[in-house]
């Protein structure tokens, strides 16, 4: 071994023995090869195996689980490859380090993507020096050789080893020459494409401690950090001493952070807003000396925000003929609309959301004057690992991150201010901590779903054809520079690029309350107001949905040429045709009940869901079916996959029902659940998932499926009883779901 | 004042706790035993949800001090030496993608089967009403209890430990 291999191997062996979280080392605990990245291109992120002498294989799984599914999704890839028996692996979470994996993160929908090559390399790598250890061993050529459910054949002989038996003598070869590495080809896989039950299934079905929340560490304390309710608003003085005189409170104080609304920042913020932290010998204690708590607040830096007049503010933005800044502009589209023999106008509105991930924030810290180490469930632990050894003076090599499961992300944890929080807490007080933050806190410090606010026009010809194109996109910006995030338009490509006469516009409006990166950001709204608007379009002009969207889509080709994460309409038009086929496109339904279409591109994945509504009394509307047809390239996990598309439909229902946050005063209005309540079983539809096999590679499947529920259900809604919802949540136009 | 409770058959002697402390903080934060989540701290989510003599309860409602002498089932509790129907069909399906929510739903869901072997989709829905699930696994969820259900109904009272925790293929 390499030294790199060494030190590598040391570091994993001692978070094996070191992680509380019921990981073991197999038996024998002997570590076989490190697939250390400055082994073979330090460019490229990478992996690691290890077999144990009893056969278990033990692959680190690199990037954040919060729900996802790519605990199993990326070891899988590597067992493929390396022809081993799924049954064999065992999965751990690597260590945090980016000098071996490069990258760590969970976001954008690219876990998979991203690893896909680095993942297959890791595993055919491991599987040739087994095959050359065999080789020597049974003194055939390695020509001779075949893999399969974790052992190598000789099928000439009918002798087998397995790579239990093998391991230690291929641990001892040179790394081969990855360029002469043969990956399988689609038709060879025995493992991807398959339905795998999550690695962790098994310990979440018997409550074992997997979360952020569940690490606890010998002499911990707990805590509370105690926020402005205006956000960006600082703590003056607060009743300190009455504080630290309840029972269990082992100390208050203020930190004082920095004060004014904060933004999102991931790659370099590592902010920490002002506030009070309670520290306490377990979590109620601290959760209930807070009742308590009295806080003079400096507002004077807070943010001001009312959310009814930002969106006053986007009304009468939407009321000039453009916004302020030209996006795009092709043709003439005033000529092209006057000429259109259909026409229509509708402005579209959509309000600020919170992530609401059912895990509050939540995050262990210890802190030396030498050292710290800190869990986290973190979407971003790679920014974690940057970011705190500075932001605690202390040298990168005396700071360790450890990632744990998240109780679910959405984006939510993209950002780390609660580990921020907790390492100063701990740095104050010398002793581990875990902060803890309340569901009332998650709900107003949230980096919220940005509101978003679009005037859509467009113009279709006497040939039913889409002719003119235009919209109007209203969007919050603190700065007045820039829109917020999520707010922000993104080229769309489609129908842009389809379409003559096109010409897209923005204005930004003030708002100061934090925005950041909800499940498919600006896709999540954008979809429904252009999908939407689509089908008003084709209903003007006399045509079905089905059948204009895919004339409008038109000939097969890449909307950018030699990119392979481009739109595709040949890829398009599938989904929509196998969804619709799926759902019965065109049958006859009962008067109060219709099918609404919606088709959208994001994360690289094509995606098409058909809703089935029925719509009583003119305002409640119940979701029966949804059907989906999505192309995500080659599916990795097909139960994880299913899962992630059937939740998808669920969340883009949930949000659209009645989630809304509002804001007065720069603070937020709703407390928890029972003010902003979440969809529950009795309404969740049945989801019937069918995933399209195009033999392109894998794109995630995370968000893609999430932007077309909304716009499905609006046009089913207006199928089922001729009312068109423009508004984001539904509850805004009186629909109730 | 001496407090004693009987947590998963065992007695826990929690003297020493605050009696107003809920149990889902008792049993986080005292006793190791962190299957039981928080989630809200309002009985909106049921991510607390545990046994309070065999009915489904929210342990972040529970004040410890008013527990004495009663007995407390947490998903800790649920298997025996073998997992319980639910557990084993809550896998066998995949529900989970988080799992944050997941222990809540198998106790809710068990409780259920414990009334009620043969429940309808009514009777599921209305029962499971108050556990959410943010990732939305509803769909698998309303699966896994028919299979449970009709395990229950054959006679399962535990599943053989060596058929289950290695991760295998789903059979549908």
């Amino acid at each position: 071994m390499s030294a790199s291999e060494i030190h590598a191997t040391l570091k994993r062996r001692q978070f094996l023995q070191a992680s509380g979280f019921g990981l073991a080392l197999t038996a024998g605990g002997r570590v076989v090869k490190v697939m250390a990245a400055s082994d073979t291109e330090p460019s490229t992120l990478s992996a690691y195996i290890s077999i144990g002498q009893g056969g278990v294989i033990t692959i680190g799984a690199p990037n954040p689980e919060v729900g996802q599914g790519v605990n199993t999704s990326l070891p899988m890839i590597i067992a493929e490859e390396l022809d081993a028996a799924w049954s064999d692996v065992k999965v751990v979470s690597a260590p945090v380090d980016a000098s071996r994996f490069g990258a760590q993160f969970a976001g954008g929908s690219l876990s998979v993507p991203m690893r896909w090559d680095e993942l297959r390399r890791v595993g055919a790598t491991a599987r040739a020096m087994l095959l050359e250890s065999a080789s020597i061993n049974l003194g055939v050529p390695m020509a001779e050789l075949s893999t399969q459910d974790s052992r190598v054949i000789h099928n000439a002989s009918g002798r087998d080893l397995t790579y239990a038996e093998l391991a230690l003598g291929a641990s001892k070869l040179p790394l081969p020459d990855t360029d002469d590495l043969i990956l399988k080809s689609a038709d060879q896989y025995r493992l991807l494409g398959k339905r795998i039950t999550n690695a962790s299934a098994a310990a979440i079905a018997q409550g074992e401690p997997l979360f952020g929340i569940d690490v606890q560490v010998p002499g911990m304390v707990y805590a509370c950090f105690v926020k402005c309710p205006h956000i960006g608003g600082a703590p003056v003085a607060a009743n300190l001493e009455e504080i630290k005189a309840r029972r269990g409170v082992l100390d208050a104080f203020i930190i004082e952070g920095e004060a004014g609304p904060y933004t999102f920042d991931i790659r370099n913020s590592t902010r920490v807003s002002p506030g009070v932290a309670i520290v306490a010998s377990d979590t109620w204690s601290a959760m209930r000396a807070r009742e308590s708590l009295k806080v003079d607040w400096d507002t004077s830096s807070a943010s001001s925000d009312d959310s009814e007049q930002i969106a006053a503010a986007a009304r009468a933005a939407a009321k000039q003929a453009k916004g302020t800044e030209i996006v795009r502009s092709a043709g003439d589209v005033t000529a092209a609309m006057a000429d259109a023999s259909a026409t229509a106008n509708a402005f579209y509105s959509a309000d600020f959301v919170s992530h609401a991930q059912l895990e509050p924030q939540s995050c262990v810290a210890s802190v030396t004057g030498q050292s710290a180490e800190v869990w986290t469930s973190s979407q971003t632990p790679s920014a974690v690992e940057q970011l705190l050894p500075a932001f605690l003076s202390l040298p990168p090599e005396a700071v360790t991150i450890h990632s744990v499961r998240g109780g679910g992300g959405f984006g939510r944890r993209l950002s780390n201010e609660f580990v921020f929080e907790a390492a100063r807490i701990s740095q104050r007080i010398g002793k581990p901590v875990k902060l803890q933050w309340s569901r009332e806190d998650d709900m107003a410090f949230d980096y919220f779903r940005s509101p978003l606010y679009l005037n859509m026009e467009g113009g279709v010809s006497r040939q039913g054809r889409l002719v003119a194109w235009k919209h109007h996109v209203i969007s919050g910006s603190a700065d007045g520079q820039k829109a917020n995030y999520g707010a922000n338009y993104r080229g769309q490509n489609f129908p842009d690029d389809l379409v003559p006469n096109v010409e897209i516009s923005q204005t930004l409006i003030a708002s100061k309350t934090p925005t950041g990166a909800w499940r498919a950001p600006f896709s999540n709204v954008y979809a429904f107001a252009e999908q939407s608007f689509l089908c008003e379009l084709a209903a003007a002009a006399g045509r079905d949905y089905r059948d204009f969207l895919l004339e409008l889509l038109g000939d097969d080709r890449w909307f950018k040429e030699g990119d392979r994460n481009a739109l595709n309409t040949a890829r398009a038009k599938a989904v929509i045709a196998a969804a619709c086929e799926s759902a019965n496109w065109g049958r006859d339904l009962p008067a109060g009940r219709g099918l609404g279409l919606a088709f959208f591109f994001s994360h690289a994945g094509h995606v098409a869901e058909v809703a089935e509504v029925s719509v009583a009394n003119g305002r409640q509307v119940t979701v029966h079916d949804v059907w989906v047809a999505a192309d995500v390239g080659q599916v990795i996990n097909l139960s994880g996959v299913e899962n992630q598309i059937e939740g998808s439909v669920v969340d883009g229902l949930s949000a659209l029902a009645n989630q809304r946050i509002t804001i007065r005063e720069g603070s937020v209005q709703q407390t928890n659940f029972d003010q902003y309540p979440l969809l529950r079983m009795p309404q969740a539809p049945r989801v019937h998932v069918q995933m399209l096999a195009s033999g392109y590679a894998p794109t995630g499947a995370g968000e893609p499926a999430l932007p077309p529920l909304a716009p499905a259900v609006g046009n089913a809604v207006f199928a089922a009883c001729g009312e068109r919802v423009r508004e984001l949540p539904f509850s805004n136009a009186g629909i109730i779901v | 004042m001496t407090l004693k409770l009987t947590i998963n058959s065992e007695s826990h002697d929690l003297s020493h706790i605050d009696p107003d402390m809920p149990l889902l903080w008792a049993l986080r934060d005292h006793l190791g035993l962190v299957g039981t989540k928080y989630g809200c701290g309002i009985a909106q989510c049921g991510a607390c949800t545990v046994w309070l003599d065999n009915e489904p309860a929210r342990a972040c409602q529970l004040p410890v001090g008013q527990l004495q002498g009663k007995s407390i089932t947490t998903v800790e509790g649920l298997a025996s030496d073998a997992l319980h129907p639910v557990q084993q069909a809550w896998i066998d399906h995949d529900v989970a993608q988080c799992g944050y929510c997941q222990a809540g739903q198998i106790m809710s869901a068990a409780a259920l089967l414990a009334r009620n072997p043969s429940p309808s989709d009514e009777d599921i829905d209305v029962a499971m009403a108050g556990n959410i699930c943010r990732c939305g696994t509803y769909v698998r969820i309303r699966k896994a209890i028919r299979a449970a259900s009709d395990a229950v109904g054959a006679g399962v009272a535990f599943y053989d430990p060596a058929d289950t925790p290695v991760p295998e293929e789903v059979s549908s």
